[in-house]
Order: C-alpha cells, then structure tokens, then sequence
C-alpha cells in the first residue's frame, strides 16, 4: 500500500512538472518563432511557400476518380490534360496537345502533342500515355479501370465507354479519336480537370493506391498528404512550360470558416477561400488583405411550372418577372457579391447574350398584365424554397420571403414550400411545384451545359427532370440540338443567343443571380486569376 | 487479477460485436441512399443502380451484415465510399492525433482540476475555493466552439504566442513513425518539431479538457471533503503528523476513487467528444473524420469509426477497473 502511494504522489508530481515545462514553452520560447512565420523575411530568402487555407481536404489526388472541388484545386497544380480553360474564361486552350482538328462530320478528332513533355516521375509523355489514360477511364474492363468510379466520364461522355469509339495513337505524337456521334461538347468537356494525363507507369505501379500517389505532367509535383491536415506540393523542375513563381504549394484544411479567417490575419495561410457574407466586410474592411472576387459560373432562379394554371400564361410569367426586384434582394442576402442575372447563362460563359433586355421592375405594369391575363384580383399560389444554402443561393429561405412580400405587392399571394434537401430535389425533378427555387453550376464552361440541361424539352422528364419549369419550346429545342452537332464555336455562339431571345420572351423562369464567390488574399499575393470552374493553377502566383 | 483481466477482455468480444450490429443497423436507418449520396444530384437512375450493385447495397441486411464482419475479421474495414483509400489507413492517419490530443486535454484536467480540488478542500470557504468551483461552473457549461475561437483569437492572433490551429506548422516536416506527432520528434530526434508540436497542443488540449478539468475539480474536492472528516484523520491529526502529510498520503489516496471513476468516464467521452475541438483547431483527427462522413453517408468510415471508438471506450473501462484495485486493495474482483 506505501509503495503505491509513493507512486502515486510521484507520477502527480511527473505530471505537474511537465505541465510547467509546457507552460513555460507557450510563454516565451514561441514568440520568436511565430514572428518569423508572421512576417515571412528570414524565410522568404529560402524557400517560397504559398499556404492556401480551405474548408475541407481532398478527397483523393487523382482527377479521374474525383468529383469534388476540394480535390479539383490540387490536381489541377499536377495534371495537364491534352487541352485546358484560357486563365479567366472557358475558352479552350492548348496543353499537352499544341493543335488539334475535327473532321467534317465531327465524329474523328485528332491531337497532335507536344513533344518533350515529362512526367514527374521522369518518363517521357507521348501519344501511347495518353491511349493509356483514355482507355482506363473509359472501358470498364481495362485492367486499372480501379481505383474509384470514374463518375466524370460518365457524366460527361455519356457512360462507359459512351460517346468514344476508339482511341489510337497514330503515330508518337499524334491521337486520334472516333466518335460514334458529332458531340460539340467533345473539346470542352476533354479540358475538365478530371482528364488529366495520368503516368501510366505510377498508375501501373500503385493500383488501387494510385489516388495517394499522384504523377501527372503539371508545374507541380507531389510532395505529401497528411490527411484532414496538409498537401504539399512543389515545384516540379522538369515543367515543359513556364515554371511556378513558388517553390511550394501548401494546401491546409481549416474546416471553420472564423477559424480560416483568424488564420489568414495570424498570417499562417496566404489565401483562403469559403468566406461566409459576414466577414466580407471584415476582410474590405482590413488594409493588410485583398478581397478577390471570382467570376461566376452559376444561376440561381425561380422556375415557374409552366404545364400548370396560371403559369401556363405567358403574360403571368412575364408579370412574375416584373413584379420581382432582384437589386434589393441581392444586396441584401448576397452581401452584394452577386449581378442580378437576366439570361440562364452567366456571363462569363461565351454564347451569353447581351442584347437581352430584363424585365423591368414594375409593379404596376406587372398588375396590368396579370389583368390582362385574367387575374386582376390576383391568385394564389405556393413557391419553394431550398432547404439548404448553395453558391447560387446562399440564403434561400430569407431570398424566398423577399420574394413572397414583391409578389404579395401585385396580388399574388405564395405560400412557400419547404422539404429535406433529397425530397425537395425529387419532387421538382416530378413537377410537383407551382414554383421553385433551383439553380445551376456549370461542368464544363459549355453554353450546352446551361441551356440543354435546364431548358429543354428533351430534359423536362417528370421524375428526372432537369428542367423544372417544364418548358418545352420546339423552336429552342431545335437551336440546341443543332448547336449540340455544329463544331464551328461562332456559329454555336449565335445560335445559343437566339435561344436565350426565345427563352427571354417565353419568361419560364425569373432569373435571378449570378453570384460570385470571395477570396481573401494577403496584400503581397499577386498573379492569382481566379477561374469561373472554381479550379484553378496557381502556376502564375507569386507572393513577396 | 490476471484471471480477471483475461475474463474481462473475453467479456470484450460480445460487447463489440453488438456495438457492431448497432453501428451496422444505426447506418441503415440513416434516411438516405448512399448511391444517391454519393453521386450526386446529377446522377441518373442507371448509374445510381449500377453503384448500388457495386456497393453490395441491394443484398438482404443480414448478408451485408455477414460480409461486413467476415471482412472485419480479417482486418479489412473496408474503404471508403468517397475516396476509395482504405478505412484502415485512414484510421492509422487520424486515430494517434485524437488519442494525443485527448491525453493532453486529460492531462491538462487532472493536474489542474486535482491541484484545484485538493486546494479547494483544504481550504473550504476560502476565496480560492470560491474562485476555483465558480471557474469549474462556468467551465462545465462553457461552449467549447465559443471558448476555442476566443482562445485563437486572443492568443493566435493577437498576442501572437500560440500557433492558431493544426499540429505541425506547415514549414516544418516530421518523419511518420507511429503519428503521435511528439513521439514521433522524439524518436527522429527533431526538437524543432517537437516543441512545435507541444505548442500545437496546448490550446486544442485545455479548451477540450476545461469540461473534464471542472468535473475532476469538483469531484475532488467533495470526495476530499467528505474523507476529511473521517475519524482517521482526526487520529492522524491528533498523532501530530505533518498536515501535507495527511493530505497527500491519507486523504487523497482514499478520495482518489471516485475521481478516477470520473477520469475513466471522461476519457471515454472525450475521444467521441473531440469533434467540436477538432473542428475549431483543424485538428486532423477521428471525430472530425466520422462526422464529415456521418454526413456524406460514407457508411465503411462511419462503421470502423464507431466500432473503433467502441473498442477504445471498452478497453478504458478496464483499465480503470483495474486500477481501482491497485488504488484500493479492498475492491477485489475475483
């Protein structure tokens, strides 16, 4: 019994001390070091470190198996894919192929790549890597078809092996594709971040652990990730390409959106994004930060059931659009980092129509023509509202009531609706609403991927229905198909801008917003663009 | 007791494998397909059937349930729905930095809480009894998400003393031995590392243990209360032994039962409590890790997850039970 309590005293006694020893490093021993991290000189001078703070970590590092964005924002630093997005907009650029040609018929495309292009594990890139990499995505039976799901060449070519006949190398730097149908979305949708060249050899050697081990031809290679925590990325010697301005990547997962920013004015991370509208006016606010704003790829909308009364009225749906003032209601629930959309496509997208005049807010013009319609005591009605906040609609019930009180102002009196997020998905895919709140982020920088997917009759499907309003106009229908097969980008461009112009007088939908998400950078980042997909290369940031 | 403990540990097996029917059904009771989940709100009907199929998700529960523990078995937890890495690997990431962050928190609770409850029996009525038990009362109910922000703003990024959050600062590498990030300085030497790491801990460590440490204070303090006025202390007292004395040898040995009851539970609580402070300090760790797949319906995590923590909650709940019969030799379990 003695002996344990000496024991016991000793072992508190242990615990005390080192208590003590740990207090006593938090004290004083951590000041100098912190302000070495804080003010960046003595390092700068060594090693250029971009530490970029996000909400959550990747969820694995090879593009083909991923589909969220988180995991995007690295690999686009390590993988190329044959072509990619102009810096600011979709317009598609070369990468690893210099050129490339589409037959008359549109179903044979041929890249012709750049030669001299190293993997980071030191192999040399040519026309059979890239046979390799398509072949693993695309046929379900190819040996390292493993890894994961590889759900973005379904998506975007149409299953597996979908839309792709045959891929070959026709000679050490040429491919060549055969399609088993025109697609004018081909060349985009080969520019997504998930179709990056993989190296064949480390997909060979890590099977199955290939998305922890990733080898791509980018600016940067690979260096670590420590899960929930960290990847480190570093500038890779060998790039073909104008090199990285920093010599490593950090990307940190600081799940807390307060905790994220407190970090950026701690000066531990460079540049974060995922900041809540409260804290704009903190970050605009603060002389030592830029706010960034990134251009939008998004709309968010009221659709309006068109297959049912009164909505089947064009003069209603027209009234709708009157009777709702967008401005205010931006600016208040968006903390203003959203332009008040007019078309289903944003801006930033090529094919939008500018030409397209809103309908003006008018209340009383609205009430004419509900009157014209035969409703001058207005009507009753029910509006949803989503659940959940997305980028396009960061606080829907709040932007739902807005609505509801403009509408109240010409007579129409709606109930808002709501459901679960998963409910309230497929009872608008079935057409349930009289009106509803949705919106839209686009894939792939195509126009076909707004107004095909949300507008056409084609995807006005009850039960599966992208097209929630249910429009089905046989002219716009026409324009779209046509678009989908023309391979020349101008006469697509001019096409889309008739359909908007139908779509615009057809009014099914009141669109609302393209909003733009923020980011906070410290004052001396420069050379960040950032990109309408979310998915950018840091390759052109710099940081002093 | 070495037959006790063997009894006790095969006792174990039963306790997990229902935990493990619970963690299997509590999963299927979720609202919401997995496939659905999974892929998306852009998913078609054929890919969510064909993910369906590939998942296993359409076999009768108990077939699923069977392959589950036949994996488990063999030490396959399967991997995960979302990244498709191995459930096992990612546990062996996340789990050392949940077990070092909860010994620090209890280790912050115990010496503190201990030193303060001792004190406060001591001297009862005293202004640092008052001091302490108010401070225990506003500890026990103090929101730790409120209590970390504030800790990271005044100390992160105004006084510039403390490293905000995370565990390591990003400019400095480690070697991964076992993932204990301040064993793992220890073993490879890197004392940079090391008191990085130290500092790292400090401020998830308090804000997770200011619960624990208040519950251990006041538990302290009461159970030295009520065994000071034993009439065994009054003898040691009137025999003229030195009061330290009877503090530190009589009173607390005997008081220290119920506390380590409290240590045990908190413990236990703290590993699956951690997600709040995990959340606030990007701390890289377990509960963080099973809510965000909670979340994403990432059923392989969300099953090893539980059965993990079940396992540890288990295995803490022995240690404690026997550590009571080192404590005090009257408590016999055989």
């Amino acid at each position: 019994m003695k002996k344990i309590n000496s024991k016991l005293i000793l072992l508190l006694a242990l615990l005390l001390a080192m208590s003590l020893a740990v207090a006593g490093c938090g004290g004083n021993g951590a000041a100098p070091d912190q302000d070495q991290a804080g003010n960046d000189q003595p390092q700068a001078a060594k090693e250029k470190v971009l530490v970029w703070g996000r909400g959550g970590d990747a969820s694995g590092l090879d593009p083909s198996n991923v589909t969220d964005g988180e995991s995007a924002k690295v690999t686009i630093n390590m993988y190329e894919g044959l072509v990619a997005y102009k810096q600011d907009s979709t317009e598609v650029i070369p990468a690893l192929a210099k050129d490339w040609k589409v037959s008359e018929d549109g179903k044979t495309w041929s890249f012709f790549l750049r030669e001299g292009v190293k993997f980071h594990d030191g192999t040399d890139f040519d026309a059979e890597d890239v046979v390799f990499n398509f072949e693993r995505w695309m046929n379900e039976g190819h040996e390292y078809h493993i890894g994961g799901e590889f759900e973005y060449w379904g998506y975007m070519f149409g299953g597996y092996p979908g839309v792709v006949e045959s891929v070959k190398a026709t000679d050490q730097y040429t491919v060549e594709f055969t399609l088993n149908k025109p697609m004018a979305t081909f060349l985009a949708n080969v520019a997504m971040f998930p179709f990056g060249i993989a190296s064949p050899e480390a997909v060979k050697e890590f099977g199955e652990d290939y998305f922890k081990n990733p080898v791509g031809t980018g600016p940067f290679e690979f260096v670590e990730w420590v899960p929930d925590s960290k990847i480190v990325l570093k500038k890779f010697d060998g790039y073909w390409g104008d090199s990285a301005k920093v010599d490593k990547l950090v990307f940190r997962s600081i799940p807390d959106n307060s905790a994220r920013l407190m970090e950026l004015q701690a000066g531990s991370i460079d540049i974060m994004d995922g900041i809540t509208p409260d804290d704009v006016a903190t970050i605009k606010s603060d002389d030592q930060f830029q706010l960034i704003l990134r251009p939008s790829m998004n709309v968010g909308y009221l659709a309006m059931n068109v297959e049912k009364e009164p909505f089947d009225d064009v003069k209603v749906r027209r009234a709708v659009n009157m009777a709702i003032n967008k401005k205010p209601i931006i600016d208040a629930f968006f903390a203003g980092l959203a332009k008040p959309a007019k078309n289903p496509l944003p801006p930033s997208l090529w094919g939008y129509n500018d030409a397209v005049e809103d309908y003006e807010y008018n209340a009383e013009q609205a009430k004419a023509l509900l009157a014209e319609a035969g409703y001058p005591n207005g009507f009753k009605t029910t509006l949803w509202a989503m659940p959940v906040p997305r980028p396009y609609f960061p606080q829907p019930q709040k932007i739902a009531e807005a609505m509801q009180a403009d509408l109240i102002e010409v007579g129409i009196d709606a109930e808002i609706v709501s459901h679960d997020w998963t409910t309230y998905l497929k009872k608008t895919e079935s057409g349930e609403h009289d009106m509803a709140m949705l919106g839209w982020t686009g894939d792939n920088g195509d126009p076909d991927n707004f107004l095909y997917v949300l507008l056409d009759k084609d995807n006005a499907v009850k039960g599966s229905a992208g097209n929630i309003a249910f429009y089905k106009n046989d002219e716009v229908h026409d324009l779209l198909i046509k678009a989908q097969q023309e391979m020349d980008q101008e006469v697509r461009a001019d096409l889309y801008k008739q359909a908007q112009e139908i779509i615009h007088d057809d009014a099914p939908w009141v669109p609302m917003s393209h909003s733009t998400p923020p980011i906070a950078a410290k004052k001396g980042v420069s050379g960040y663009v950032p990109h309408p997909t979310g998915v950018e290369s840091l390759v052109t940031v710099d940081k002093n | 007791m070495i037959k006790y403990i063997i009894r006790r540990l095969v006792m174990i097996i039963p306790v997990l494998v229902g935990v493990s029917i619970l963690a299997f059904l509590l999963i299927h009771l979720i609202p919401g397909n997995p496939a659905v989940a999974m892929l998306g709100e852009r998913a078609t009907p054929e890919q969510i059937a064909h993910l369906e199929e590939a998942l296993g998700l359409n076999d009768p529960i108990y077939v699923q349930y069977g392959r589950f523990m036949g994996r488990i078995l063999h030490g396959d937890f399967g991997r995960s729905i979302h990244s498709n890495s191995s459930v096992l690997w990612e546990m062996g990431v996340r789990f050392p930095a949940t077990i070092e962050l909860t010994m620090a928190a209890m280790f912050v609770a115990v010496v503190v809480g201990m030193g303060a409850g001792i004190i406060s029996a001591v001297k009862p009525n005293s202004i640092f009894d008052h001091i302490s038990m108010g401070t225990a009362l506003v500890g026990v109910s103090m929101p730790i998400f409120w209590l970390g922000l504030m800790m990271i703003y005044l100390f992160g990024v105004q006084l510039k003393i403390l490293p905000p959050s995370g565990r390591l600062d990003v400019a400095i590498t480690l070697e991964r031995v076992t993932n204990f990030y301040v064993l793992d300085a220890i073993i490879t030497g890197n004392w940079v590392a090391f008191k990085d790491a130290l500092l790292h801990l400090v401020m998830p460590a308090v804000a997770l243990g200011t619960i624990p440490m208040a519950m251990i204070a006041r538990m302290t303090r009461s159970s030295m209360l009520e065994v000071m006025r034993q009439d065994y202390i009054r003898t040691a007292r009137a025999k003229g032994l030195a009061e330290k004395i009877i503090i530190l040898r009589h009173a607390l040995k005997n008081a220290f039962l119920p506390v380590l009851t409290v240590i045990g539970l908190q413990f236990g609580y703290l590993l699956g409590g951690a997600v709040m402070t995990e959340w606030i300090f990007s701390w890289p760790g377990i509960g963080r890790w099973i809510f965000l797949a909670i979340g994403a319906r990432d059923f392989p995590i969300v099953q090893g997850g539980i059965l993990l923590i079940a396992t540890v909650f288990v295995i803490v709940n022995l240690l404690v039970d026997v550590l009571y019969t080192l404590v005090d030799p009257r408590i016999r379990f055989d």
